[in-house]
């Protein structure tokens, strides 16, 4: 079993690299009609720019993207800076240089990666799934007897925060700051999920598309080693199966699949995703195509604002902000599948607590007022609002919480500060849904009276840093807005003190300083002074 | 002000100072030679397995005992000298107090076992027996072999922690069964199993005899009344413990197996006052022990000595019996007093059910002639403790509990209920007629 393990991990590794090796190889040779059909396609005036490409890059093969890419910018960068200074506003060219380089980038690939897709994609992800597995599958034997098996998990460097950690935790951040920040150096995997994305969507694959795809294939493959490790909790198998099939058909098939429809609308759409964490939901380019999207976006106008105001605080009422956070939202999906093993990091301190209070509310505001003032500059025809670009602040809200909070650091730092960092300190849903559980909600983790013994499990385990034990050595219920509701606290108990359930308001906060166990006139002596 | 020194950082003692720091302003200090801070006993074994690190088992910041004015001092203390209110450190320093709280808690047993003192033999109490562990078997490299003696819960929780690390496990049980002087013999059994389960060699009746020693005085081997060498790097030895009391042999305060107390935890000396574990009671509580190493009634006792040193005199009353404990993956619960076939055969009637697959069962123990219900074991199945602590005072009639028994669930959602199957055994078994209720939140909550 052993054996399987590590041959399964250098199958695993071996796929990683090429993957990544992907990225520095290839060649693009953009041809002229590619580029004419560009031109018109785009509406591209510049003809300074048409120019430097038809010189510099048409007909001539380069090797790889980090060698094209710098051509295609610097002609987008010159024919821009060269517009502005004429004042010749109507042939500047509104494409960021890296997205022009992906956009010239994927039509001239050519080579063995574009004509070989089919092969590359299983030395990519094929290997990578296949050794994952042949990794995971073990342990149904390697773990022992079901029942909890955290062993070693704090001897190990991958979930220790040793040197498997920080290369992990490099990996993704480089990742998503390709994903986010260099798009053309991603154009070799588009090739690789290609027939993928023309099977559902029947487009090409864009990054957007590899990192859909990829996401759902972590989710799964990790999924697997939930299942695996908790067998013998129905609560987590349920909501494994959850989370995971709300990702693969709500957040990637659905919204493929709207590709294909013939109407007025025909962008993709993800049902479940709600405001605020779809933040550009009420952006006035958002509305405009949801209204002048037939009845499919008046439907989905309609179904938004439903969602945010009336599905979910209703749904929480009932069942706590998990039936969102670790049930259906994609965020949570990749943090309970792919960032389980990383659950223990998030720090438990009062300082921590504080820090969270002040920055998931400050974007929660953050958030709100932006929606405001796009709301406001949406109706009144406006793009200023109190003197303030709108565009200005969508823009930073994008970069600074929609990239760096919820990918860069939001991902890449599992290995680091856990694995819920955005959903704890960031989400603005999250906040949303917090107040509701916090004042208004059936939802508690019950503590079961005195039989609590400080061991600390359930608050290590808490991916979101909580200090479950300080609750549950009191004997008191735990009643937090920022709880997801993994269940996990639960399941590491090894006393049976912690039961997530639905019931009643009253009671549902139970103060009480003095635990169950004492005799009855000291309870009632301590808690009814 | 006046100075409470507190001698013991383990659940009583801090449970003591926290709540004096509720109800006064007093001076309170606590002394320990073992850690600087309060950490969690119980947590220890999951350090070595690697759930947990260190601090981890801390359940207060360390910035909590200075906010709270909690003063901490990392000592040992050699003597009490009650007559000038003083202590008497190993380094000849001293310390006043005006009342004294000894919550000094226990150390482990040794019964006088040839080599029972050679290196590489230990028990599993203190921080220091975990180091010792890692010192001696930090994997299965350097320790081909671990043998355990001592048939109880420290015991199966050392084998599980040898077992985490692919460590090979001896385990020797006196008895003829796991801890049958507590367990009836039915869970007794499925724990026995589950121990085998786990690839531990489970010898029961066995006696340890002799711990030999290789040439640097380690331990290499043990030999048993059964006639066999067991080699092994490590011995554990865990036949239970009794109250750290050597310290106050000559200091004038009463002593017997523990320090002897009161019902108001006070002992023969004014101002001095003993809880948790060192403590032992002049007359048993009920059915419980006269000395209780647990560690609810260890913080029990020091939440209502809180109250008496602080002007409210109080008696130490702990309410109905409970407990839990986890042998290797099956959880166990216990509410009320069921009693171990061996302990009482006769006293009361025991309803048992066992799951097929040998790891879940119920023992309820009921009185014969009146069917009030005394005691659950649950094994495998969470109950609620809210619920059972209720129908013992209300003095429920086991059919009763029965009928309701799907109150008193407290697994996690989505788990299979064994309700139906137990109650239908329980029918054919007694001649009754008895319809499980749905559970109901209202009766669940009706006296909350």
């Amino acid at each position: 079993m052993k054996v399987i393990k590590n041959i399964g991990l250098v199958i695993f590794l071996a796929g990683l690299s090429i993957f990544t090796a992907v990225v520095f190889v290839g060649t693009f040779k953009l041809e002229q009609s590619t580029f004419d059909e560009y031109v018109k396609n785009n509406n591209i005036k510049s003809e300074l720019f048409i120019d430097a490409i038809n010189k510099d890059v048409v007909g001539k093969e380069f090797n790889g993207m980090f060698a094209l890419s710098p051509v295609i910018a610097q002609a987008l960068e010159t024919a821009n800076a060269q517009h502005i200074k004429n004042k010749e506003w109507g042939k500047r060219i509104f494409s960021k240089p890296r997205d022009m380089a992906a956009a010239l980038g994927k039509p001239a690939g050519s080579g063995f990666i574009t004509n070989n897709k089919g092969i590359m994609w299983l030395l990519t992800f094929g290997l990578g799934i296949l050794g994952a597995l042949m990794f995971i599958l073990p342990n149904v034997i390697l773990l022992g007897r079901k029942g909890i098996k955290n062993n070693g998990i704090y001897l190990e460097s991958a979930t220790n925060r040793g040197w498997i950690a920080w290369l992990v935790f490099i990996f993704l951040v480089s990742f998503y700051l390709v994903l986010y920040f260099a798009p053309q150096y991603a154009v070799n995997w588009t090739y690789l999920v290609d027939p993928i994305s023309k099977t559902l969507s029947g487009n090409p694959a864009g990054h957007w598309f590899v990192y859909g795809f990829m996401y759902c294939t972590v989710m799964t493959v990790m999924a697997v080693r939930m299942y695996i490790k908790y067998r013998h909790n129905m609560y987590q198998v349920v909501r494994t199966t959850s989370v995971l099939f709300f990702q693969i058909v709500f957040a990637f098939l659905i919204p493929e699949l709207m590709g294909r429809l013939q109407g007025s609308y025909n962008k993709g759409y993800d049902f479940k995703n709600a405001f605020p964490l779809d933040y550009d939901f009420f952006f006035s380019w958002n509305l405009k195509e949801l209204i002048d999207g037939g009845g499919l976006g008046l439907f989905i106008l309609v179904w938004g604002i439903v969602l945010t105001l009336v599905i979910v605080p209703v749904m929480v009422y009932f069942f706590g902000k998990r039936w969102y956070c670790s049930w259906v939202c994609g965020c949570g999906g990749l943090a309970e599948t792919l960032g389980d093993p990383y659950r223990q990091h998030s720090s438990k301190s009062l300082f921590s607590w504080k820090v969270e209070r002040w920055l998931i509310h400050a974007v929660l505001v953050f958030a709100i007022l932006m929606t405001a003032m796009t709301l406001y500059g949406f109706f009144a025809e406006t793009r200023t609002v109190l003197g303030i670009k709108v565009q200005a602040v969508m823009n930073t809200y994008s970069l600074l919480i929609g990239a760096v909070f919820a990918g860069v650091i939001g991902t890449g730092f599992y290995p680091i500060f856990g694995n819920r960092v955005w959903c704890r300190f960031g989400c603005p849903l999250a906040a949303y849904l917090g107040f509701v559980q916090r004042f208004k909600s059936r939802f508690r983790i019950t503590t079961n009276g005195g039989q609590c013994i400080s061991c600390g499990n359930c608050s290590t385990y808490c991916e979101q840093g909580i200090d479950v034990r300080a609750y549950a050595q009191k004997g008191e219920n735990i009643i937090r807005s920022s709880c997801v509701g993994c269940g996990v606290c639960s399941a590491v108990c090894p006393r049976g003190v912690l039961k997530l359930e639905n019931g009643p308001e009253a009671g549902r906060i139970n103060p009480t300083q003095v635990l169950l166990g004492n005799d009855v006139d000291l309870m009632d002596l301590v808690n009814n002074k | 002000m006046e100075h409470i020194v507190i001698i013991g950082n383990g659940i009583s003692g801090v449970a003591a100072a926290r709540h004096i720091r509720k109800l006064s302003d007093k001076r309170i200090t606590i002394i320990s030679a073992e850690t600087d801070h309060f950490f969690s006993r119980t947590a220890l074994m999951y350090i070595y397995m690697g759930h947990m690190k260190y601090e981890h088992t801390k359940p207060y910041e360390d910035w909590f005992w200075k906010k709270n004015r909690i003063e901490l001092k990392n000592a040992f203390v050699q003597t009490v000298d009650h007559q000038n209110n003083q202590l008497v450190f190993a380094d000849g320093s001293t310390m006043s107090y005006d009342k004294l709280i000894l919550a000094v808690g226990s150390k482990p047993n040794k019964f006088g076992w040839p080599g029972q003192d050679l290196d590489g033999v230990q028990g599993l109490y203190a921080k220091q027996d975990v180091d010792l562990m890692e010192q001696y078997a930090p994997n299965n490299k350097v320790c081909k072999r671990a043998v355990i003696v001592g048939g109880g819960l420290i015991g199966i929780e050392m084998a599980e922690m040898f077992h985490s690390r692919n460590i090979p496990v001896t385990f020797l049980v006196r008895e003829e069964s796991f801890w049958n002087g507590v367990l009836p013999d039915g869970e007794s059994g499925m724990i026995n199993r589950e121990i085998e389960r786990n690839h531990i060699d489970l010898r029961l009746s066995t006696n340890l005899v002799e711990i030999l020693a290789d040439e640097n005085g380690k331990a290499r081997a043990v030999t048993t009344d059964k006639g066999d060498t067991i080699e092994c790097d490590i011995v554990g030895l865990t036949p239970g413990v009794s109250p750290n009391i050597d310290f106050l042999k000559e200091s004038g305060i009463e002593l017997g197996r523990g320090i002897k107390v009161n019902r108001h935890l006070e002992t023969n000396i004014p101002n001095i006052y003993a809880i948790g574990d060192c403590a032992e009671q002049h007359e048993p509580i009920g059915n419980r022990r006269p000395i209780e190493a647990v560690w609810y009634t260890g913080r029990m006792m020091g939440e209502t000595v809180a109250q008496t040193i602080c002007g409210n005199r109080l008696e130490y009353k702990p309410g109905h019996w409970f407990n839990s404990a986890k042998f290797f993956d099956i959880e166990y619960q216990t509410y009320g007093w069921v009693f171990s076939t061996r302990a009482c055969p006769d006293c009361d009637a025991n309803f048992h059910w066992i799951h097929k697959d040998d790891d879940k069962c119920i023992t309820v123990a009921f009185n014969k002639d009146t069917k009030e219900f005394v005691g659950i074991n649950t094994f495998g199945i969470r109950m609620r403790h809210e619920i059972f602590d209720r129908w013992l005072t209300e003095k429920r009639d086991v059919n009763y509990v029965m009928e309701h028994l799907k109150d008193a669930n407290f697994d996690p959602e989505f788990y299979s209920q064994y309700e139906k199957e137990i109650v239908s055994q329980f029918n054919a078994e007694n001649g009754t007629n008895i319809q499980v209720k749905k559970k109901s939140w209202k009766r669940i909550f009706s006296n909350a």
